[in-house]
């Protein structure tokens, strides 16, 4: 009796969880449970949210009508602005996302990182429940550029579908920029740095985007830097789901593949950094 | 329910655990066990070739001045930091092989305030019910339990950030414990609480320690508290343990009248304050004023 309750190493039944629970299981349970109380928080705490609006608002009103009345940008059969509200949408998903990493080093200032780092859960489900919690705070930006754009009548395909997959597409966008954001931090350690380097971040990647300007009128070198940028695929596929007459150059599949692989392989890689915080 | 007294079998059950939710189990076992556990950063050695055995169910006291390798200690154990040499086994797990072995069986209290108070208590339990795979079922019943335990019944549905210092850290404990942790690692547990506070932590600690088994391991720098709550105190000065033993028994090795503190400074020589000192100065005293 005694002997057949002995499990072997490795094998051993984690108390009150079932031994049979698989890793995938596992996996989704607990990126859930982090995401959800990220939520959680976020719902308590939106005044942030709304400060948010303010900039892309200024890029839109401000940058966007005066370049539209100039008509220096080539932008085929969109208006400028029309072209432009994707972008901005990618910059304020962008923009949230990329200083989100210092999440981390205020949980590890609270001690609440070390906490979570000595349960069984996968470092994975960590980093990918805090990216997916980001996305939630990119969706608020969605909101609020629609809003934006109806009210610029710029035209925007209010179909279902459509709509549908642009939050797909900001969730996954988000999830990648913060998660790149949360690897950052996890080198840099300390607030002062992340900030100085969240601060250098953005705007290259930003620039360095078909963001503004379509990929024709950029100088080679920026346009092959353009196409090793995520942010690019982000606004890609925004710009062919959220205005009329927008159009997918590198192809709505790619946009998604590319984005889906990069984040992958940021999850993989902050897991492996997310114990430096603490160390 | 218990392992087979025979030896045998013991020697068979080392690197496995018994039933889950066995309590008190008379296990041989040791809960904590260190060989020649060490811990460099750079030229900087933390932790040198330390070997501590602790039995299941004691609650053992870590000693030792600002820097004397008490905080990188509980990090090895706790799976957070990799040794550079040695051993530890934790609840029979490797803490290297077997990470994901040791954090199913332990739960840490972190020194600083690491509860989240944008939540309620109920939440905090209940992501932490979650990361550590409680089952749905058992899960209500479990963080129930570990509210009942605490004595936070009726502050479960309050926001976090309205709770005195004294309520944050028995949450923290009742985070660590719904998954019944074979060995719980507090760092500095009463730090900034007021003396009703502090005695009734300790209080919560032994009514754990009694009714689930549970073997504490804590780090102090308050000689009462490891005067009163700890069987076994282990003083570690420049990275090494110097004297391990009963409270009583350090005492009587130090003179007739001696308390804890000659022994403390007995043995660490005074207070001269090493490597990580002002960080860990910092932080005591940010969790000092976060509780006050």
């Amino acid at each position: 009796m005694a002997k057949a309750m002995q499990t072997p190493s490795g094998l051993a039944a984690p108390r009150g969880a079932s031994a049979k629970e698989s890793a995938v299981t596992a996996f989704v349970r607990d990126t859930a449970a982090v995401a959800e109380i990220e939520i959680r928080k976020l719902g308590r705490d939106p005044i942030e949210l709304f400060t948010r609006a303010i900039q892309p608002t200024l890029w839109l009103l401000v940058f966007g009508q005066v370049f539209g009345r100039m008509k220096a940008i080539p932008t085929g059969n969109l208006s400028y602005l029309t072209f432009m509200v994707p972008g901005i949408l990618a910059q304020s998903v962008l923009f949230i996302a990329i200083f989100y990493g210092i999440s981390v080093i205020w949980e590890r200032d609270l001690g609440i990182l070390q906490k979570l780092l000595v349960t069984p859960a996968a470092r994975t489900s960590l980093v990918l429940g805090k990216a997916l919690s980001a996305g939630v705070r990119g969706l608020s930006q969605g909101i609020i550029i629609y809003l934006l754009a109806l009210l610029l009548s710029v035209p925007i395909r209010l179909e279902v579908g459509p709509i549908v997959a642009v939050f797909g597409f900001i969730i996954l966008g988000s999830a990648l920029f913060s998660t790149f954001s949360l690897a950052v931090a996890c080198l840099v350690k300390t607030r002062e740095r992340f900030m100085g380097i969240g601060q250098v971040l953005t705007m290259p990647l930003f620039f360095a985007s078909n963001a503004i300007y379509p990929l024709s009128v950029m100088p080679a070198w920026l346009r092959a830097l353009a196409k090793i940028n995520p942010l690019s695929y982000q606004v890609d596929a925004l710009r062919a789901l959220m205005v009329e007459g927008g159009q997918s150059i590198f192809g709505l599949g790619t946009d998604l593949t590319v984005q889906l692989v990069v984040l992958a392989a940021f999850v993989l890689l902050t897991a492996k950094l997310y114990p430096n915080v603490v160390r | 329910m218990a392992i087979s007294p025979d030896h045998n079998a013991k020697q068979e059950a080392i690197g496995r655990i018994d039933a889950p939710d066995s309590k008190n189990s008379p296990s041989a076992l040791p809960a904590i066990e260190t060989l020649s556990l060490t811990r460099r950063f750079g030229a900087l050695t933390a932790v040198n070739e330390l070997s501590l055995f602790v039995p299941p169910g004691c609650i053992f006291g870590l000693l030792g001045p600002n820097g004397a390798g008490k905080t990188t200690t509980i990090k090895m154990l706790t799976t957070i930091l990799p040794p550079s040499a040695g051993t530890a086994r934790v609840a029979g797990f490797d803490i290297v092989r077997d990470t994901v072995g040791v954090r199913r069986n332990i739960g840490y209290v972190s020194q600083m305030i690491s509860a989240d108070g944008a939540l309620t208590g109920y939440e905090n339990l209940l992501l932490f019910a979650r990361l550590y795979g409680i089952e749905r079922q058992l899960r209500r019943e479990r963080v129930a339990e570990a509210l009942r335990f605490m004595g936070l019944e009726d502050a479960a549905k309050t926001l976090v950030r309205n709770y005195s210092g004294g309520m944050i850290r028995r949450l923290e404990i009742a985070q660590s414990m719904m998954h019944h942790p074979r060995v719980l690692f507090l760092d500095e547990p009463t730090v900034g609480l007021d003396p009703v506070a502090r005695h009734a932590v300790w209080e919560h600690l032994r009514g754990l320690r009694n009714n689930f088994g549970t073997t504490i391991l804590m780090t102090t720098h308050d000689m009462e508290e490891a005067d009163e709550l700890c069987e076994t105190i282990a003083i570690m000065h420049l990275s090494q343990a110097v004297a391990v033993g009963s409270p009583s028994a350090l005492k009587g090795q130090v003179g007739p009248e001696a308390d804890l503190d000659d022994v403390f400074v007995h043995f660490a020589g005074g207070s001269i304050e090493y490597g990580e000192g002002y960080a860990d100065t910092v932080r005591a005293r940010r969790t000092a004023r976060r509780l006050g």
